[in-house]
This record gives structure tokens, C-alpha cells and sequence, in this order.
């Protein structure tokens, strides 16, 4: 699929949590610790943050991969909790991290936020401000991101 | 990309899956399994112990989580040490927590203790009477202790945080992937040291430059290091400067194994960790003096408080900051001064005198939390100083200061003055 131009394209991927969103697509280009590096409303905050000032709440948040302390579970679970969470998270490599955030509170507030693994290519495709949909089956089985490419 | 589901679990651990151990073992294996599908682990492995810092109050989500498990009669199988939590229990008046945050992170607390948890609330359990025999697979949390206990001691861990730590615990396993697995602990890379001074390397103020420097280079990658001395027998210098190595690269990337060539168990020989394809670069002077600067964001010289003890301060730490108080003046008046500690190191400080030494030079010490999670700073405080790499992290963007980074020797000499001091000769 060449995929550039008006036409979205369906990426296929691998699912790390399952859920269903809608977004506009926000990349990330840095590692984004979310504890430390996200205020309690979603706004980046990491003074070594290229982005920081960006809101990543309700957004489909594209980055290679989670970073830093292993309290950032916490910190997605309570943003998922409070709706600031992003409405997806799409990352090349698996971040078990974030993952948890969205297990746990999938047990306890019975939400379903997509966790999507895309190849390096597939990610570097998608670009800030188109939306997309992203659908996540339970773990291992595929995901897909419908948007509009580069 | 792993693909299909090979997840492989024991007759044990289906039936723990199934609630035939209550509903509570269930919740933590469904965590359990979860992760490891999304790993593409093939089967799980058992736990000699775990390292819990889901006891640090971050909101709601946590507490009733923990509160959910206590409520469901869960107990952990296995011995599980608590990281801080957001109070310090034995001196309460350090803490200026906001009165729902002091009164939930005292729950959160608590429920982990009901949970069959050792409550040391330390950072750094691995000088906390904590040690996993290397070789070992255990579940820790908390970066810096991640770290400490893949790189420094050995044992196998994997990047846990907070739920999943407890999950381990409760269910004595954890999947069989990332750390655990022979495979992902060689060195993708090599930063050799061997052109930069020896009188640099002895100073402590090196080597969480040297931890931003790997951070940097190495993002999450495990990396061997070469040209750097220690050796982990003499007396608790070359592992604190680890200790201190392993935060700051834990903070400024996502390091959580990293190999010293003939100090660190795994790398008697470079041979011995190298990846095949590994690239080596190399590292000098300059290029730790730039990390160094990365990690000071004041641009004066004015001072109002110096914050060490992030992971918290060992006692060979206490002992060399004794050995600095010795003879000389107390701290300015201007200038607060915190040491954070376990409650285990605290007594000990305490039987060699080394507490009474920092409190009658005027600093205040505490326990079972940290500086720069929980207010404990004064509503003025625009500038700290801080041996520690981690904390200078961190610090600007929780607390909205500026740091400075400094060595021990600097840091004392700068809480005496009343403004920063720093040797810059060391830099070349």
C-alpha cells in the first residue's frame, strides 16, 4: 500500500491491550516517562521534553517507546481514571510498563484502552493531526490503525 | 514482532487462573498473563522475591486497587520488600503533604503492609538487608533498585512497576521474558572510559555523569562499560557509585542492566556480555562534563537547600558525610539540608554516630519516603544541590526548581558557604 495523499490506509499491528478508539494522532518524538514527565491533566511536563506543553489526553499517541521510572503505570491508570488518558497508544516496541496501566485499569473501572505494537515503518508513517481509529483485539491476537499516511 | 500465542501455563497455573486460589491469586495472574501475552513469553517463571513501589501514593487508581486485593484475602507468596511511600512515618512533622494525599498514601501504605509486604519503604532495598543471590530470578520495581539488582548483584529482573510488583508477589511468578532471558542480557553497545583522567573517575561527582552519559546513549539497551576501576569488595565505594551510576541512567533513558568490565558479576571479561555487532564508543572528559551540565539547570550561584540520599543514603554514604562534617563548620542558616535514608540505615547511623553528626551541623534526616516525591521542601526554595543524578532529574519538573549537581565534598562545602561551590579544575 503506498498509502500517501487523502486516502487512509489500514496498518496492521500487533495488540498489547485490547480497546477500540478514535483520535487525532500525536507523535512523540522522544520517550515520554509518563511519571514525571504528565501532569494529572495530560499535559507533558518533562523539562527534557521537546513536546513539552502538549496535551497527550484523548489524543493517539505514536512513540517508539515508554521511558524512565516504573511508576508510570500508575500515573496511565490514574490518567485513564480521571479522562486523561490518551484515547490509544500506538509504540514500536512493547512497553510491559504502560501495558499494566491499561490491564489494571481495565479490572478496576472496566475500561479498554487500545495498547498497538507497529513495525518502525508503519509508525513513522503516521504524522500529527490526521485522525485515525484503532482497534485492538486481546493480546496476541492483530490490531489495525485506519489513518492517513505519509 | 513475536506473533501467535505460545503462552504455556502449568497445570498450577491455569488453576490459579481459574480462581480454584480465590479471586485475588486470579486478579494478579490475569496481570500476570496479560503482560506475558503482550511479551510473547512462552511460559512463566517462578519468583524468589519481589520489590513493591505501588505503595507511593499517585492517586485514586492505586489505592483501590490495593484496597480491592486486601479485600479479597490476598497474601504474598513470596518475600516482598516495600520502596517509599509518600510519608515519613517516624518523623511526620518533615512532611507537608496536603491532608487527602497524607491520609490515602497512609492507606496505601498500610493496605500493602496488609498484604503480608515487609514495610523497609526504601529505594534501595539492596542496602536495606534485601540482596538476591546472582543467578536468581526476582520482580523488582523501582528503576534504580531494577537496575541495581540486574547490573550490581546479578539476579534477574525485568522492568516491573506498580501493580504488576504486587501481582508478582501474590502470585509468585512472573512471565518468562525480557531480563529473565540469557539472550537480552548482552551489551549492544560499549562506552569505553579508558581516555578519561583516573583523578575524574575517583571523584563521586563522576559517575552520575556517567549514568546520564549511558542513559543517553543507550535509551533502554543494555550496555557494557570498559575503562572504568571499582571492585565491589571495598567496603560499599564502588557500589555506591554504581547505586548512583544505575539511577541516573535509570531516569535519563531506561537503563536496567548495564555490565562494568571486570566489576560487575556478569562481565568478568568484555568477551564475556558482548552482542554480536555490538558498536563501541568512545567516551572522554568532555563529553561527562556536558552531562554533568545537563544535570545543573541554575545559572547563579545562590543556594537555599541541598537534598541527598536519592536512592536512599547508605551507610558508607553516612560514613563519608561524617567524615566531611569532622571539624568543620555547621551548615549556613540559609542553606536546608536533607538526607534521605531507610529506617535500617537510619539506626544503624545512628549506633556510629553518623546521625547525630549530620543534625548537629544542622541537617535533617528522614525515612520511608524522598525529597522530591512528597513535599518536603519550604514554599521558598528556588535553587538545591544534589549528588544525585536522579533527583537533579527529576526534581525541575516535580517540584519546579533549579539543580545543581555536585559531589559529596561539594555539596557539604556549598551547605557551609551559603552558595554553591564547585571544583571545575577536575573537568579539565
Amino acid at each position: 500500500m503506498s498509502g500517501s495523499g487523502d486516502k487512509p490506509v489500514t496498518l496492521s499491528g500487533r495488540s498489547l491491550h485490547p480497546g477500540a478508539a478514535d483520535g487525532v494522532v500525536l507523535v512523540l518524538d522522544e520517550p515520554l516517562s509518563f511519571w514525571g514527565g504528565v501532569d494529572a491533566r495530560g499535559v507533558v511536563v518533562d523539562a527534557h521534553h521537546p513536546q513539552r506543553g502538549v496535551t497527550v489526553a484523548g489524543q493517539v499517541l505514536t512513540m517508539q517507546t515508554g521511558r524512565g521510572s516504573s511508576s508510570s503505570t500508575a500515573v496511565l491508570a490514574e490518567l485513564i481514571r480521571s479522562g486523561h488518558a490518551p484515547a490509544a497508544l500506538l509504540l514500536a516496541e512493547c512497553d510491559a510498563i504502560l501495558v499494566i496501566g491499561a490491564l489494571v485499569a481495565a479490572e478496576i473501572y472496566g475500561t479498554s484502552l487500545p495498547i498497538v505494537q507497529l513495525t518502525d515503518d508503519d509508525l513513522a508513517r503516521l504524522h500529527t493531526g490526521t485522525p485515525a481509529a484503532v482497534l485492538a483485539h486481546t493480546a496476541p491476537r492483530p490490531a489495525t490503525v485506519i489513518a492517513k499516511t505519509r | 514482532m513475536p506473533g501467535d500465542d505460545h503462552l504455556f501455563l502449568t497445570a498450577e497455573e491455569e488453576s490459579m487462573l481459574a480462581g480454584e486460589q480465590g479471586p485475588a491469586t486470579a486478579m494478579c495472574m490475569r496481570l500476570i498473563v496479560g503482560v506475558a501475552r503482550a511479551n510473547g513469553a512462552e511460559r512463566l517463571v517462578p519468583i524468589e522475591s519481589a520489590h513493591a513501589d505501588g505503595c507511593l501514593y499517585h492517586g485514586m487508581a492505586g489505592l483501590e486497587f490495593t484496597e480491592r486485593l486486601v479485600s479479597l484475602g490476598a497474601r504474598v507468596r513470596v518475600r516482598t520488600t516495600l520502596n517509599v511511600g509518600s510519608l515519613d512515618l517516624l518523623h511526620p512533622g518533615l512532611v507537608r503533604a496536603d491532608p487527602e494525599v497524607a491520609e490515602n498514601g497512609r492507606r496505601l501504605m498500610d493496605a500493602h503492609v496488609a498484604l503480608g509486604c515487609e514495610p523497609i519503604w526504601s529505594c534501595a532495598p539492596y542496602q536495606a538487608g534485601h540482596r538476591p543471590a546472582a543467578g536468581s530470578h526476582v520482580a523488582w520495581a523501582e528503576s534504580n533498585a531494577i537496575a541495581f539488582v540486574n547490573s550490581v548483584l546479578g539476579a534477574r529482573t525485568d522492568r516491573y512497576g506498580d501493580f504488576i510488583d504486587i501481582a508478582a508477589g501474590i502470585a509468585g511468578r512472573v512471565p518468562y521474558s525480557g531480563l529473565h532471558l540469557q539472550r537480552n542480557r548482552t551489551a549492544a553497545l560499549v562506552l569505553d572510559f579508558s581516555a578519561v583522567p583516573a583523578a575524574l573517575l575517583d571523584d563521586d561527582v563522576a559517575w552520575p555523569a556517567i549514568g546520564a552519559l549511558l542513559g543517553e546513549f543507550a535509551g533502554t539497551r543494555v550496555a557494557a562499560l570498559t575503562g572504568l576501576p571499582g571492585d565491589l569488595n571495598d567496603g560499599g565505594i564502588t557500589e555506591d557509585r554504581l547505586k548512583a551510576l544505575g539511577a541516573t541512567a535509570a531516569s535519563a533513558g531506561g537503563v536496567a542492566l548495564f555490565h562494568i568490565v571486570g566489576v560487575t558479576p556478569e562481565a568478568p571479561t568484555l568477551d564475556a556480555v558482548l552482542a554480536p555487532g555490538a558498536t563501541t564508543v568512545p567516551v572522554t572528559a568532555h563529553d561527562l562534563r556536558r552531562a554533568r551540565d545537563r544535570l545543573s539547570s541554575a545559572a547563579t550561584t545562590s543556594l537555599d537547600a541541598v537534598s541527598l540520599g536519592t536512592p536512599h543514603f547508605s551507610l558508607s554514604e553516612f560514613a563519608a558525610l561524617a567524615r566531611e562534617l569532622r571539624d568543620g563548620p555547621s551548615f549556613s542558616p540559609s542553606v536546608d539540608v536533607f538526607v534521605s535514608t531507610s529506617r535500617a540505615v537510619l539506626a544503624e547511623a545512628q549506633a556510629h554516630g553518623y546521625a547525630d553528626a549530620v543534625r548537629d551541623a544542622g541537617g535533617r534526616i528522614i525515612t520511608d519516603t524522598c525529597t522530591y516525591v512528597t513535599p518536603v521542601l519550604s514554599d521558598g526554595i528556588r535553587t538545591v544541590m544534589t549528588n544525585s543524578g536522579k533527583w537533579a532529574w527529576y526534581a525541575p519538573a516535580n517540584l519546579g526548581i533549579d539543580t545543581v549537581l555536585g559531589s559529596l565534598a561539594e555539596c557539604v562545602a556549598s551547605a557551609r558557604a551559603g552558595k554553591v561551590v564547585r571544583d571545575e579544575r577536575l573537568w579539565g
